[in-house]
């Protein structure tokens, strides 16, 4: 089983997300520059954090339009599961594959913190090992992480059960306490927090083994057991 | 061929919050008792240097672009175009 962590000018977490995937919860992973062509036995793909390009115009248009996103849209199409951690969502969203927008957060600041999120879908590749409503202490660290959707897709999001997490306080004025979306079949996952910070106790202050199932709901998706 | 300079003025729409021009409302204009201003939104602007035949040709030129690249986000951007010779 091999996940795809992809690489832009800028990312700074995937080798922590390469990290997890390999020495933590034992699956192959691979690096792959954002122009060279994914590996052809993939079975997920990993869009990690960092800042793509200096998040310059805003966080993660110019990542959109790289080369390996019309691959990774063609994976998408096939149900390929595909994880976007903070500048990964925010590439995901500028590039068309989940709806709405991050923008600035309403403090104007860059936060940094631990928090807590709120599962509220546990079906997808990520959280189908997770009950409903569970609690996950875990790590943000995002300046444009306001989630935002216009009325008519957050009507969608709520009748298409494309809600994943919410936060339980309100960290930086995003609609809804929105955390963590998905497409309308379920199989791209975005979310702003950091489940790659979070999974090793040494690294987690509070319960690591919440966030650590992030990671085996994938293994569990991908029928490698854990 | 003739040189234009296009400014294309990006903003949020209006109804989607602008904590930037919030704060400059609440936190300096309104602490100084400036109590005349009674709304302020921050956009940002980028300039393009464009030859084109005529004015009209240059600004279908650069918003084809912004369409194009995603230079604003349709969701949540309104752009404005303020064009002028070079």
């Amino acid at each position: 089983m091999r996940v795809a962590v992809i690489v832009f000018p800028g990312s700074n977490c995937d080798r922590d997300m390469h990290h997890v995937l390999t020495d933590v919860f034992k699956l192959e992973s691979q690096l792959v520059w954002h122009t060279d062509e994914l590996p052809k036995n993939i079975d997920a793909i990993v869009l990690p954090g960092g800042f793509s390009y200096g998040d310059r115009l805003r966080a993660g248009v110019i990542a959109a339009h790289s080369p390996v996103i019309a691959q990774v849209k063609k994976m998408a199409e096939k149900g390929m599961p595909i994880l976007g951690v903070c500048n990964g969502f925010q590439i995901l969203t500028e590039a068309g594959l989940l709806p709405g927008a991050l923008l600035k957060n309403t403090s104007l600041s860059y936060i940094c913190r631990w928090t807590e999120i709120i599962v509220k879908n546990n079906k997808t590749p990520f959280t189908n090992k997770f009950k409903l409503n569970q609690r996950i202490p875990i790590a943000i660290a995002n300046g444009e992480g306001r989630y935002y959707a216009d009325k008519e897709t957050l009507h969608l999001l709520k009748k298409n059960n494309q809600i994943v997490f919410t936060y339980a306080e309100d960290v930086n004025g995003s609609t809804m306490n929105i955390a963590s979306i998905c497409n309308k079949e379920g199989n791209v996952v975005g979310m702003m927090p950091h489940p790659e910070r979070s999974a090793e106790q040494i690294l987690n202050p509070k319960d690591a083994k919440p966030a650590s199932m992030i990671f085996e709901s994938l293994l569990n998706t991908l029928g490698v057991t854990a | 061929m003739p040189s234009f300079l296009v400014n294309v003025i990006i903003e949020n729409k209006p109804g989607i919050a602008d904590p930037e021009g919030d704060t400059i409302l609440s936190d300096l204009v309104l602490k100084d008792k400036k109590t005349s201003v009674k709304k302020i939104r921050s956009a940002k602007m980028l300039k393009f240097q464009i030859e084109a035949k005529n004015k009209e040709s240059a600004e279908k030129s650069v918003m084809d672009l912004c369409n194009e690249f995603r230079i604003y986000n349709p969701l949540v951007s309104k752009v404005s175009v303020e064009t002028s010779g070079a």
